[in-house]
């Protein structure tokens, strides 16, 4: 990073030429408003939909995309998927790590272990680029929490009522269905770029990355899946799983948030009373007022 | 207005201690038998709020600092190893990151009570200026803070702040060297902000005894501006009475606080600053702090950049020099007619200009920016014409006296109830 900060001066000027940038302002759509469990006071997060978002995210997201804060151990810690600490230790020596250096000096690769991050798919940015045709796949564990869009005088004073605070999920699932092939006339795309609603300008470097039928579900009883295979279900399940990455905590948060007030209001409830009491007379006796 | 000391020691202990270093005596004078005016309202309990939020950063600060990583590709991964990994580390995170809005919250309704109820007056011109003080090392304060998780916004809101010293003749880029270490924001100054920023809160402490240090010996101000005359009549001691209303005043707080903390803990945030800085990718708008906004306005209103630094600056420090400006004997805005209406309108061009500074600098935009930066302005202006004759309402004749009159219009209306209880009473 301090070698890129050096010339980050004459860097600043030529931003323009960065197009497909996530940054790259223009005109955007807002994002319909999704209904999510984990919104509100009581919001919780959905075990089944973290752990289906996981799938989405190990099968498809993470092809491209790291999610290098995110260690396996996280997905089996109270507030999250919960996958079990078997599984959980399964899954991670499913992975191979590369670990070192051993006693000879050499770097060699181990099966993963619960306490590893999550690996990332490329070695570096350049090797992430030259593999995506000149784009980066951004990192995704704090993305839900990265993205928004602006909610505008006067929802956004409403929204410290309402609670409301769902701009990234809401973004991430529109963004993730949002694609039109072939674009709306009148739009050219060049090679490696593509069209999606939601992008704010519109033109985005990722291909379309989810389809009806892509991710296999768990089954229930009767063979069936436990909810549909689809595009849009996909997106809200990987999406959710995305919240959680970005907000492990927020479970605890919520729970905790709910003991505080109640504690704070019962507390000032008393020390309202005692106010009164001290304040209705004066030291000498005589009324306060 | 701190007479003799009411301390009577009762102890072997506390008389041996007392001759030697009178620290019981100290906390006793100005905790415990402190007069302090019976008329104060609720506002007044905000300066008891500041200094409780002083310490809640603190405290939260040095915990944070155990697990940070001052370090230009750490610091954002350590932030995120302080709300994954560490227990109750988003708590922390979130209380301090929250409480800065917070502390700013309550330093503004802190501010605007005393700009209402004149409290900038003689004798209170020191005080009032220790006040502007402990506000600019707070905005330097928060501004060092928000750099530190050294995410999009930090690193850009750095690169726009820091520059705007280049604007000062002769020394401006030596300055703007100095601040960065090296050619551009980078590693040395993310190192030295965080230094600073744990140093400021230490200074702002030592203002801070200072500040009450002058108000214990001038005494409040109250609502009515009338200076005490009876301490028996016009004075209550702070303990119990403040102290009961402080604290009261203080958990009303905090639920507001707690409700920021546990259910919106980003609302006041930018989600730009959950990406890590990036020197090559310009966020499409770098916006400040909301606490800033205002200041940031004024300085795109001016069309050139040394004059909006100075008039940025001049925002501020005008604040100094307001007991000078203000030309009217009477202190509280309630006994002036024309003045009362000159402090809503300058409130209302400080919420506009905040909501300018939000706003991309164009078009209509800017025009607005100029014109609310000339009322801002034009307030002091105003606040020294009009104060030369303008003709106030009359005042009280001492606090007692505006709380008893009070006291009889309540006790007329208790005395009417009283008659209508009655028949049922007696049925």
């Amino acid at each position: 990073m301090s070698k890129i900060s050096f010339r980050s001066a004459a860097f600043g000027l030529l931003l323009a030429a960065l197009p497909l940038s996530a940054q790259a302002a223009g005109e955007r759509v807002i994002p319909p408003e999704l209904s999510w469990s984990f919104s509100g006071p009581f919001g919780k997060f959905d075990r089944a939909q973290l752990q289906r978002g996981y799938k989405v995210f190990k099968e498809v997201c993470a092809s491209c995309h790291g999610a290098t804060l995110l260690r396996f151990r996280n997905l089996s810690q109270p507030g999250g998927p919960e996958f079990s600490a078997g599984q959980i230790t399964a899954l991670a020596a499913t992975f191979q790590i590369k670990d070192g250096p051993n006693d000879e000096g050499e770097m060699f690769e181990r099966p993963g272990r619960p306490a590893d991050p999550f690996p990332s798919p490329f070695p570096n940015e350049q090797a992430a680029r030259a593999a995506s045709g000149g784009a980066y796949p951004v990192d995704l564990s704090v993305i839900a929490k990265a993205r928004t869009y602006e909610r505008g005088f006067p929802k956004f004073v409403f929204d410290i009522f309402t609670q409301y605070q769902e701009q990234g999920p809401d973004y991430l699932a529109a963004l993730l269905t949002g694609y039109k092939d072939p674009p709306p006339e009148g739009v050219t795309l060049q090679p490696g770029q593509y069209y999606n609603t939601y992008m704010p300008g519109h033109l985005i470097a990722m291909p379309k990355p989810l389809n009806d039928g892509q991710v296999e579900y768990p089954k229930g009883a009767d063979g069936q899946p436990q909810v549909p295979e689809t595009e849009a279900q996909y997106a809200r399940d990987v999406t959710a799983f995305l919240v959680w990455a970005a907000e492990p905590h927020l479970e605890a948060r919520k729970r905790i948030g709910l003991q505080v007030m109640l504690f704070l209001l019962i507390f000032g409830g008393l020390l309202y009373y005692t106010k009164k009491k001290v304040w209705s007379r004066m030291p000498d006796g005589s009324a306060a007022h | 207005m701190s007479g003799h000391s009411s301390y009577v020691p009762k102890t072997g202990f506390e008389r041996w201690l007392d001759a030697r270093l009178p620290i019981i005596r100290l906390t006793h004078d100005s905790a415990v038998s402190y007069p302090v005016p019976r008329n104060l309202n609720y506002l007044w309990t905000f300066g008891g709020i500041l200094m409780f939020m002083l310490v809640a950063q603190i405290v939260t600060g040095v915990v944070l600092v155990m697990h940070y990583t001052p370090h230009a590709t750490m610091a954002f991964n350590s932030v995120e190893h302080i709300m994954r990994d560490v227990n109750y580390g988003w708590l922390l995170r979130y209380l301090h990151s929250n409480g800065a809005s917070m502390f700013f919250v309550a330093v503004y309704v802190h501010i605007f009570r005393g700009l209402y109820y004149g409290s900038y007056k003689a004798p209170r011109e020191v005080l009032w200026i220790l006040g502007v003080v402990i506000f600019l090392l707070m905005m330097a304060t928060a501004f060092m803070g928000y750099v530190l998780p050294w995410g999009q916004m930090s690193f850009w809101g750095a690169t726009v702040i820091t520059n705007l010293f280049s604007a000062l003749p002769v020394v401006g880029e030596t300055i703007v060297t100095f601040l960065w270490g090296g050619f551009s924001v980078d590693n040395p100054t993310l190192n030295r902000f965080f230094s600073l920023h744990y140093l400021l809160p230490f200074m702002i402490f030592g203002v801070v005894i200072l500040h009450v240090w002058a108000l214990h010996h001038v005494g409040q101000n109250n609502p009515t501006g009338v200076e005490v005359k009876n301490v028996q009549k016009d004075t209550v001691p702070f303990t119990p009475y403040a102290t009961i209303k402080d604290i009261f005043g203080m958990v009303c707080f905090m639920f507001v606080f707690a409700y920021f903390v546990f259910y919106q803990p980003n609302f006041m945030g930018h989600a730009d600053n959950y990406i890590p800085a990036n020197p090559a990718v310009t966020p499409a708008h770098i916006v400040p702090e909301w606490y800033f906004l205002p200041f940031y306005a004024i300085l795109r209103a001016i069309p050139d950049k040394l004059g909006g630094v100075v008039a940025m600056g001049a925002a501020i420090v005008v604040l100094a020099f307001l007991p000078w400006i203000d030309t009217s004997k009477i202190k509280s805005m309630s006994y002036r007619p024309i003045g009362r209406q000159l402090f809503w309108a300058f409130v209302v061009v400080c919420i506009g200009l905040g909501w300018l500074g939000a706003m991309p600098a164009e078009g209509g935009y800017v025009i607005a920016s100029r014109i609310f930066t000339a009322l801002y302005f034009g307030y002091f202006v105003a606040l020294f014409v009009v104060g030369l004759f303008e003709r106030p309402k009359a005042l009280p004749n001492s606090i007692a006296d505006s709380v008893l009159g009070s006291l009889q219009g309540g006790s007329g209306a208790r005395v009417a109830l009283a008659t209508a209880a009655e028949p049922n009473a007696k049925g």
